[in-house]
């Protein structure tokens, strides 16, 4: 018994980093159709500040993180994103995906390409046993940590007036912006947002493998596209449970898969992905349908 | 129905047959000068560059085929490149290498050494029938669902062949590789891509595939098979960047999992979109520019003598100046150099205005 609750705590805290990368995708597809490639090297840049910070108390480690994410995000969106919006997804994709390997580069020209040892909550590296099974403490801040923005999140979405105009936005951009709202504090609301959630993935990403790199923000923004997709594109709630069937899938295929075949379990993940494209095309929960109208 | 049979249909003069073929053989001029230029008068390094440039045009105008004509920014075409390389190279290698490094082989490829023609053609058609087998699946998406399924599709075959040690070498380089591309080759191939790009754009097919680029609604009203038409050019496209993949290894000589990857795509993409993703000219002139453009840089980063001062500029400089040239060509220009439009005959009356002042005179 205590194996299995041992991975579905695993699983809920890797489908948690899953959720909460998701989401910040998610709350800009809604908004401008951008899927924001960049959004990995959120992760990375706050990463590296919590390297530049290290040893320093930590609430001051991570107010500095989150304070230089979010300026990140909003200039990304001041400087590349504001001139091209309303381009075609294509377009806006593309050059988000530039915007990445920019970031990216300039990382590489300041600390080279070498992962770097980073010492920062390694205190919640250890497990702790409750009632005879061994759980990483890790894994229940991660949950915990995911639960509050969660929550967070939804009651900003359901109760301001900046979420209110938002999900306005968000359900018809050119109707919203008609009764008044302005596109430029919406979008920037939600980059900052975007941001916000950047950080909070940078924290538990550091923690975990207690090293940065350049190219670390790589993997989790691409399963975090793909529990946006699997969700539904445009769709929060979507993208949250597209996170964590992502988790939950990903653990249980490294505890199904033959021991010869777990170094292939990504590639099993992104074909399973690629399955449920083909069965749905708009996601479990699809969001609301672009383009396509008449 | 009386005045159908009033349309002549229109005689085609040599004058209409050069502003026809034009877009594509002037792209196919320009390649032949800079490859004749380089070969007659090119240093080493010159010549490496320009023969990476063809291969490059060759992988572009690959992407081009797929891309410009249905609209769907695929972000996994890449891995068409890593199939048609690592296929030419178990084709070509000698046979003790293959024993000795890569005992994973089948017989048929471990036991023989083919032609290197003959391989590049099956690399291509071995990209190809891959394609047409995710193509199955695939070309049902919408848009951004397809770009990304092509993503997820890349991703995987790339996990595969990197953990697949006994045919790829998993992270490490294939080396010895025959390095029979020299500019005649690749511009060879560069043409033969150009020409089939455009006989396919102009035809049946290709026209169909851009009106549901277009509007996709009205070409499925005018019947128009959009899953059908768009496997046709997924297929073709795979076998360009197939071969292209297949000649870049032979160009270098070595390959490795890792070329094929996010790099490779960034790059690609990065020459499409710059020239203009919506044309063949743009795809051909947008490879030449960002190739010339990397390769100053690379020679910057390297060092230049300037009269005694050595101008060198940051490692990571290249693709820092691409990255940032491509942002801002989407600003400034969103459709890229060319836009929508092909290189155009500039003498004379062109053949669309021909028809047209033609029609006016039968109504």
């Amino acid at each position: 018994m205590s194996p299995i609750i041992q991975h579905l705590f695993d699983a809920a805290s890797l489908g948690g980093i899953y959720a909460l990368a998701a989401l910040g995708i998610g709350l800009i597809f809604g908004i401008m159709g951008l899927i924001n490639f960049a959004h990995g090297d959120f992760f990375m840049i706050g990463a590296y500040v919590i390297f530049l910070m290290s040893g320093r108390p930590v609430l001051v480690v991570t107010a500095t993180t989150i304070v230089v994410v979010i300026l990140l995000a909003l200039a990304t969106d001041r400087f590349v994103f504001r001139p091209i919006r309303g381009a075609e997804g294509a377009i806006l994709l593309t050059a988000s995906f530039g915007l990445s390997y920019l970031l990216e580069n300039i990382v590489f020209m300041i600390f080279g390409g070498r992962p770097k040892a980073v010492d920062f909550g390694h205190g919640l590296v250890e497990s702790v046993t409750i009632g005879g099974v061994r759980i990483s403490q890790l894994d229940i801040f991660t949950i915990a940590m995911t639960a509050v923005l969660l929550i967070g999140l939804t009651l900003f979405l359901r109760k301001t007036r900046y979420g209110t105009e938002m999900r306005a936005a968000a359900s018809d951009f050119r109707m919203a912006r008609l009764l008044g709202i302005r596109a430029n504090r919406v979008v920037a609301t939600a980059f900052a947002l975007s941001g916000a959630l950047a950080a909070a993935v940078s924290f538990l990403l550091v923690v975990r493998a207690g090293a940065v790199s350049p190219h670390m923000g790589l993997m989790p923004v691409l399963f975090a596209f793909l529990a946006t997709i699997i969700g539904g594109m445009g769709n929060l709630p979507g993208a949250a449970l597209g996170g964590f069937i992502l988790g939950f899938v990903s653990v249980g295929l490294q505890v199904v898969l033959p021991p010869d075949l777990v170094q292939y379990r990504d590639a099993f993940l992104f074909a399973l992905v690629t399955i449920s494209l083909a069965l749905f095309p708009g996601g479990l929960m699809p969001g609301r349908q672009r383009g396509e109208r008449i | 129905m009386t005045s159908a049979s009033k349309i002549k249909t229109p005689r085609i003069s040599i004058q209409s047959l050069v502003g026809l073929t034009w877009p594509a053989v002037s792209l196919i001029v320009i390649l032949l000068i800079i490859s004749l230029v380089s070969s007659l008068f090119g240093t080493d390094v010159i010549q490496l560059a320009v023969i990476e440039m063809l291969v490059m045009v060759v992988v572009v105008v690959g992407l081009y085929m797929f891309i410009g004509n249905s609209g769907i920014v695929s972000f996994g075409h890449i891995v068409f490149m890593l199939l048609g390389a690592f296929c030419s190279a178990w084709l070509t290698l000698p046979v003790p290498f293959k024993h000795m490094n890569l005992p994973g082989l089948p017989p048929f490829l471990a036991e023989h050494q083919y032609n290197v023609f003959l391989a590049a053609i099956i690399s291509g058609g071995f990209a190809s029938v891959f394609a047409g087998v995710i193509g199955i699946v695939l070309m049902r998406l919408p848009g951004l669902a397809a770009s990304f399924a092509m993503f997820c599709v890349l991703a995987t075959v790339h996990i595969v062949y990197a953990n697949w040690d006994t045919v790829t070498l998993g992270l490490s380089s294939v080396v010895g590789l025959t390095t029979y591309v020299n500019v005649w080759v690749a511009f060879g191939w560069a043409a033969v891509a150009i020409a089939v790009a455009y006989t396919y754009q102009s035809s049946h097919f290709g026209l169909a595939l851009r009106a549901t680029r277009e509007d996709e609604v009205a070409a499925k009203a005018s019947a128009i098979n959009i899953v059908r038409q768009r496997m046709g050019a997924f297929v073709l496209s795979a076998f360009f960047v197939g071969v292209g993949g297949a000649l870049y290894g032979h160009h270098l000589g070595v390959i490795s999992v890792g070329t094929f990857w996010i790099e490779m795509t960034f790059i690609t993409l990065a020459m499409l979109i710059i020239g203009g993703m919506r044309s063949l000219s743009g795809a051909v002139i947008g490879t030449t520019m960002v190739s010339i453009f990397v390769e100053l840089l690379r020679e910057l980063e390297s060092g230049i003598n300037l009269g005694g001062i050595v101008l060198t500029i940051p490692t990571y400089s290249r693709e820092f100046g691409l990255a940032l040239l491509m942002i801002l060509i989407l600003i400034l220009r969103p459709k890229g150099m060319m836009g929508d439009k092909e290189l155009r005959w500039p003498f004379g009356i062109g053949l669309k205005r021909r028809l047209r002042i033609r029609g006016r005179e039968e109504e």
